[in-house]
């Protein structure tokens, strides 16, 4: 019998996170690669609707892991409920996105299981039927492939933006949804989660904005960034920033992208007055498309932009706001 | 806390390519500095004392004389060379040998290393130890039951989690403003203790790594630049055209 792949993902209150599809997409390059089976997994109090939705996909099967004591999240549960799914099915590799809350429990999960998770992973590598996993080290100054030295169950969480949604495959048929009913023993779950709330009031989920409009140390001064502000607005995206001007409280911290902040993935980036830190570079560069006008015309922003513009910004965006504003006018 | 190589350092691969050369420029790991400047201030407000725990070769003492000279009281270091080659998993049951006499309410670790980046090590010291544990936290407050922890999460969103103590959590980079050690501090640094574990005394708790670095390397460069160029309002029209008949996003 083939070994299996269960690629686990993810729900928020009842919706399945985009970056799921990304997963699905890893996971069926992985299947292929390999010739292994694919399986799917969401956890939550009703996991069934979202299971049948992602049933959709080519997979063998889709399982929804329920229990009542999986809402709210906590990893005590998530572990507990993943843990008595992976020991009943034996899939040789666990496959998630690179998320907070995978971030929260996947590394107990595996620990309680005495194996390792190679996390946020870009890739991965088929040689002579070993399995590498590329990842970023030293903060994307340099990659590695690392590989499991450990027995199976494998496990591996994949970046945002590592692979494209669109691209997770769809099945000739709907695969068959399993409703596995996890145990989880009163005094398992120690944390006592209160209610999600959202501090900023116009905060944004720039993982899920197609156009991203972002600004760096060389908007120079915070009343600047109207300028950027009215493009964004033009093209219909969302403001962002690198890390100083968070820091420097001209952006809130919600609007940050890099390692400190989000990492994104839209259609369009568009970096304005950003150098390209590397800590900067690793929140942005699975972006589709990326714009990028500085001064300096060996700013490491360049290295990964599909368009360069060598100019100052301050001359450059006033009449390119113009130029959207009648192309959008023209329809 | 760990040593990192510092964050503008030209890194070299070894002749073997799996690892970087020593002869680097190390500092600490700029997370674990929030992990500190966080168990100083929880100190002030309820007393106790701070220990901090680095492993790594001899240079990384530096790291522990830096939190001594910042307030900590103690440290431990496991010094040897072959912490470095460690993965997560064996990294943290080394921590958890070498604090199994100690009696800590919390264990604080940075978000994720600046070199590994895994993000990892906190939380399987939590299983190791059988504590309860959160991640990317923004603020610690002790309760009747233990303690409330504002969580970060995704896209803007926070939460607040009770928890009893003993327990791990992870620091998010930014909950504190970090302090400088005082020359007063940098003096006292000098005779606070600092416990020795050596590769032997943890020898027994840890294991061949679940998971090994093959090949570290410099990553190619897979984009083609296009240079858009010429007066501000041509660059201005041309970026409109890509927009609208390229991307597709106008």
């Amino acid at each position: 019998m083939p070994d299996t792949i269960l690629v686990v993902v993810e729900q928020r209150e009842g919706k399945l996170n985009r970056v799921s599809w990304e997963t699905i997409a890893a996971a069926q390059a992985i299947a292929a690669a390999t010739g292994w089976n694919l399986e799917a997994a969401v956890v939550g109090v009703n996991a069934k609707g979202i299971a049948a939705e992602i049933a959709a996909k080519k997979l063998a099967k889709a399982y929804a892991v329920e229990s009542p004591m999986l809402e709210p999240y906590t990893p005590d549960a998530f572990s507990a409920a993943l843990k008595q799914l992976i020991t009943a099915k034996q899939p040789k590799l666990v496959v998630m996105p690179h998320t907070y809350q995978v971030r929260d429990f996947v590394p107990k999960l595996a620990t309680a299981m005495g194996r390792a998770v190679i996390s946020d992973c870009i890739g991965f590598k088929h040689e002579n039927g070993k399995l590498f996993f590329t990842r970023q080290m030293f903060q994307g100054k340099l990659a590695a492939d690392v590989s499991f030295s450990s027995e199976a169950p494998w496990f591996a969480t994949f970046q945002n933006g590592a692979f494209r949604g669109d691209q997770a495959e769809a099945g000739s048929s709907a695969a068959p949804v399993e409703t596995f009913a996890a145990e989880i023993a009163d005094g398992v779950v120690r944390n006592k989660p209160q209610e999600v709330f959202k501090e900023a009031k116009q905060a944004v989920d720039l993982t899920q904005a197609e156009i991203i409009v972002s600004v760096g140390r060389g908007i120079k001064e915070q009343k600047n960034i109207e300028i950027a502000k009215q493009l964004a607005d033009a093209l219909g995206g969302d403001l962002a920033a690198s890390r100083p001007i968070c820091d420097s409280g001209w952006l809130p911290m919600d609007r940050q992208i890099g390692s400190s902040g989000q990492t994104v993935a839209p259609k369009l980036y568009l970096a304005l007055g950003i150098s390209g830190a590397i800590q900067h570079i690793v929140g942005m560069k699975g972006s589709r498309t990326i714009i990028a006008v500085n001064k300096d015309s060996e700013a490491p922003i360049f290295e990964i932009a599909d368009y360069a513009v060598v100019g100052n910004l301050f001359d450059i965006v006033p009449p390119l706001i113009d130029e959207v504003k009648k192309a959008k006018a023209a329809g | 806390m760990k040593q990192v190589p510092q964050k503008d350092a030209p890194l070299k691969l070894n002749e073997s390519g799996t690892w970087i050369r020593e002869d680097v420029s190390y500092e600490v790991n700029e997370p674990d500095a929030f992990a500190l400047e966080e168990a100083l201030r929880q100190r002030e407000k309820h007393k106790g004392e701070v220990v901090v725990i680095t492993s790594g070769p001899a240079r990384a003492q530096q790291v522990l004389r830096e939190a001594l000279a910042k307030g900590a009281d103690r440290a431990i270091h496991l010094e040897d060379n072959a912490f470095v080659g460690l993965d997560a998993f064996n990294t943290a049951k080394a921590f958890a040998a070498a604090i199994k006499d100690e009696q800590f309410d919390l264990i604080f670790t940075g978000l994720q290393s600046d070199d590994y980046g895994y993000a990892q090590t906190g939380v399987i010291l939590a299983e190791l130890l059988g504590w309860p544990h959160a991640t990317i936290i923004m603020q610690i407050e002790k309760n009747d039951g233990g303690i409330s922890v504002k969580r970060e999460l995704e896209a803007g969103y926070f939460q607040y989690v009770d928890m009893p103590l003993p327990a791990v959590l992870t620091i998010q980079s930014g909950i504190n403003k970090l302090r400088y050690a005082t020359l007063i501090g940098i003096k006292q640094a000098k005779n606070k203790p600092v416990r020795k574990v050596t590769l032997a005394d943890v020898q027994s708790a840890i294991c061949d790594n679940l998971q090994k670095v093959e090949r570290l390397y410099v990553p190619q460069k897979t984009k083609k630049t296009e240079r858009i160029e010429g007066p501000p309002g041509e660059i201005a029209k041309k970026l409109v055209d890509k927009l609208r008949n390229e991307l597709r996003v106008l």
